[in-house]
């Protein structure tokens, strides 16, 4: 019955209904469980919600009562401070540790194991063990005043003001490895014959990096930055492990605050509006990056 | 649509354990650590002996903040758990939303309101009936004492805020840190409920952190305890920021410290050290609330429950709970004293007499007060702003005068 006229438009129909049909769950369960949810949130944060969920309008109360909490702009000066010096410290020393591991050392594997290990740990360990190092009464400090250094004190982590400086040392320290490891598998990907003719034109090594390699790593330093900056946004684990947000209040930052008032303290909302502020910063920052990378590719 | 699906979903996670068993009780606590658990243990041996299956719902970590996330899915989906372990006016924001079981044939039945202390009833009922049974007492007001650094450095057991701060110097002068602190948020309020009782005393406390009077809260009282903790602040060592509670009494065990503010929990650190109460280490009020209690009660919540089994079970459960033989067994090994005043108190500690005498008396005085530090009397969102301006005042240079202006702004959070 089937001529084989009816058989190729069969498998022509096959071939644009398939792929859609094999994407459609996770795109469906994406669609319900990460957009669905963002909206439910949103829509949380326009209400009084505060035990339990509550389904009435109340308008914009709640980031009205957000902008008026001290301890929100704590949590976002916070966060801007652990951002910044988290994303730029990361980027400059994973450069740094990948340029002179490219260098055709021996024992690259060893070392460039040992410089990735830290990812595999979980933040939470991280955040624990820096805790015991950087507490006076036990770690560094004491260590080194027991070596006959009784005037040495690195007391940043009980020190209301530097508190969360010691947040930044240990997420660079977690995170600095990976940022390496993608630099290298980067750096490794260019085209050796410009290199070649770069050395043949009499250009020195540091002159090579800065000039040719470094800003052929664009693609490179923009997956950098999207993972980094959202893992600076959502960082929890790690302030919660090194310094439960304190001392006091003062290494607050944003997610903290949203767990706290969301699901200790029993308002909801609240907790709802600061996520949606948390959803924005996000937005933000990565839609102006994707935008610029998106055209240059298309240019490129 | 959202909504929809949303109850689709949760429609879906209530049928998953649809397998029910008649007079089954399922009780949502949080009791995981050693003493605790084993005071669980005897609480499903008595209800196992009454016939009743028992299902343990425990939900580790966090204070009881992962318990109660737990509970709330349960709730919303429609499954409710029989009972769950909630305390002050949680009880009474649960019973707002209308999910509590009334046990009021229970509690007259065995005659509850002549048991507990009409403040703890209070506390326990939801417009005007019980729905949830105390399981014990803790008191929040104590000061721990190491009495070998004392006699070391020549100070006396301080009663009243002048001694407190005599003894205080002479500790520092011995080199001995005088008050061992943990400055975690919670453990900087249980410190400030404390100075605040001893320096406003009962009547002030309640009215600034029960009724939360503006003028009150903002008075030249609770300035009064600002410049007081600020002083108390002092004796507190730099590393004590993000300190366990239990680490800083180890300091009071070993003599590293002198004193503790802390709640009777910490009874069991120095048991478990193997020290005497009395001998190796004393339980005093802390200064200026000789006469008042502090309390902090545990307390299982009932939920409302559509079997009819599930209800029988439900009263076995309350009526076991507010039992003397459970108030006993259950309170010696948790290191707090039996919320049922009839309960026999021979086979306790001299602290836990104390305890109990002085419940008894400030019950009747009127010193009885509830804990704000532990979320005995305020809204949760009142409690955590409150909390914030300690834990803020504790760990920086704010002073006094910006701490009560500020306390009070808080008090307006509801």
């Amino acid at each position: 019955m089937s001529t084989p006229q009816s058989q190729a438009s069969l498998s022509a129909l096959a071939d644009r209904w398939l792929p859609k049909l094999v994407l459609s769950p996770t795109l469906l369960i994406s669609l319900v469980f990460v957009y669905g949810f963002i909206a439910w949130t949103g829509w949380l944060s326009l209400t009084e919600s505060r035990l339990l969920p509550q389904m009435d309008f109340a308008g914009l109360i709640q980031y009205q009562a957000l902008f008026e909490n001290d301890r929100w702009w704590t949590a976002v000066a916070n966060l801007g401070i652990f951002g910044g010096l988290f994303i730029g410290c990361t980027l400059a020393v994973g450069l740094f540790l990948a340029v002179l591991l490219d260098q055709k050392i021996r024992s690259e594997g060893t070392l460039r194991t040992i410089y990735l290990y830290p990812m595999a740990l979980s933040f939470i360990v991280t955040g624990t063990a820096w805790k015991w190092m950087l507490n006076p009464d036990m770690g560094l400090q004491k260590v080194i005043n027991d070596w006959g250094f009784p005037d040495f004190t690195f007391d940043w982590l009980v020190d209301p003001d530097k508190a969360i400086y010691t947040v930044v040392i240990a997420g660079v320290w977690q995170s600095s490895g990976f940022v390496m490891a993608l630099f290298l598998a980067g750096l490794r990907g260019i085209d050796d014959s410009i290199i070649k003719a770069a050395q043949v034109d009499g250009a020195s090594l540091p002159v090579i990096y800065w000039r040719i390699i470094i800003p052929s790593l664009r693609p490179v330093f923009f997956s950098v930055l999207l993972i980094l900056s959202h893992i600076a946004i959502k960082s929890f684990d790690l302030v919660m492990a090194l310094t439960g947000g304190g001392p006091g209040t003062a290494s607050d930052v944003p997610a903290i605050f949203m767990y706290q008032f969301a699901f200790t303290r029993g308002q909801l909302g609240l907790g709802a509006a600061s996520a949606m502020m948390m959803l924005m910063t996000i937005v933000a920052v990565l839609v102006p990056l994707m935008y610029m990378e998106t055209r240059s590719a298309k240019r490129g | 649509m959202k909504r929809k699906q949303l109850s689709a979903a949760l429609l879906a996670a209530t049928l998953l354990p649809a397998t029910v068993f008649a007079g089954e009780v399922e009780v949502l606590h949080w009791w995981t650590s050693g003493g605790e658990a084993k005071s669980v243990a005897e609480l499903k041996k008595m209800m196992t002996a009454k016939g009743d299956n028992w299902k343990d719902f425990a939900v580790a970590g966090g204070g009881g903040d992962n318990a109660m996330t737990a509970l709330k899915t349960r709730v919303v989906s429609g499954n409710p758990p029989t009972a769950a372990q909630i305390k002050g006016p949680a009880i009474q924001e649960w019973g707002a939303e209308g999910v509590l079981a009334n046990i009021d044939a229970v509690a007259k039945a065995e005659g509850w309101d002549k048991q507990l202390p009409p403040v703890v009833s209070q506390v326990m009922k939801y417009k005007g009936q019980y729905v949830a049974a105390p399981v014990n007492v803790h008191r929040v007001n104590w000061l721990w004492v190491n009495p070998e650094a004392f006699k070391k450095a020549g100070a006396k057991v301080p009663a009243s805020w002048p001694e407190f701060f005599d003894a205080a110097e002479k500790l520092k002068k011995a080199g001995i840190q005088p008050i061992a602190h943990g400055g975690q948020p919670w453990q900087d309020a249980t410190l400030f409920e404390s100075v605040a009782l001893g320096v406003g005393g009962p009547a002030y406390y309640k009215k600034a952190f029960v009724q939360l009077d503006q003028a009150t809260l903002a008075g030249p009282t609770t300035l009064k305890v600002f410049e007081t903790l600020q002083k108390v602040k002092g004796y507190i060592d730099k590393g004590a920021a993000g300190r366990d509670w239990n680490l800083a009494t180890a300091m009071v065990i070993n003599g590293k410290a002198g004193m503790q503010f802390m709640g009777d929990w910490a009874k069991g650190e120095f048991t478990a050290a193997g020290k005497k109460p009395g001998k190796d280490f004393l339980c005093v009020a802390a200064p200026g609330t000789a006469g008042s209690f502090t309390f902090n009660i545990d307390s299982l919540a009932m939920f409302k429950q559509k079997d009819a089994a599930a209800q029988k079970a439900q009263a076995d459960l309350a009526e076991t709970v507010m039992s003397k033989n459970f108030q006993e067994v259950f309170n010696l090994n948790k290191g707090s004293i039996p919320a049922r005043l009839d309960t026999p108190m021979d086979k306790f500690d001299d602290c836990a007499k104390k305890s109990k005498a002085d419940l008894t008396a400030a019950s009747k005085s009127g010193g009885l007060v509830p804990s704000f530090a532990h979320k005995m009397a305020m809204p949760s969102a009142t409690e955590g702003a409150m909390d914030d301006v300690i834990s803020q005042f504790m760990n920086s240079s704010m002073s006094p005068k910006t701490a009560t202006e500020r306390l009070a702004k808080a008090g307006k959070v509801h």
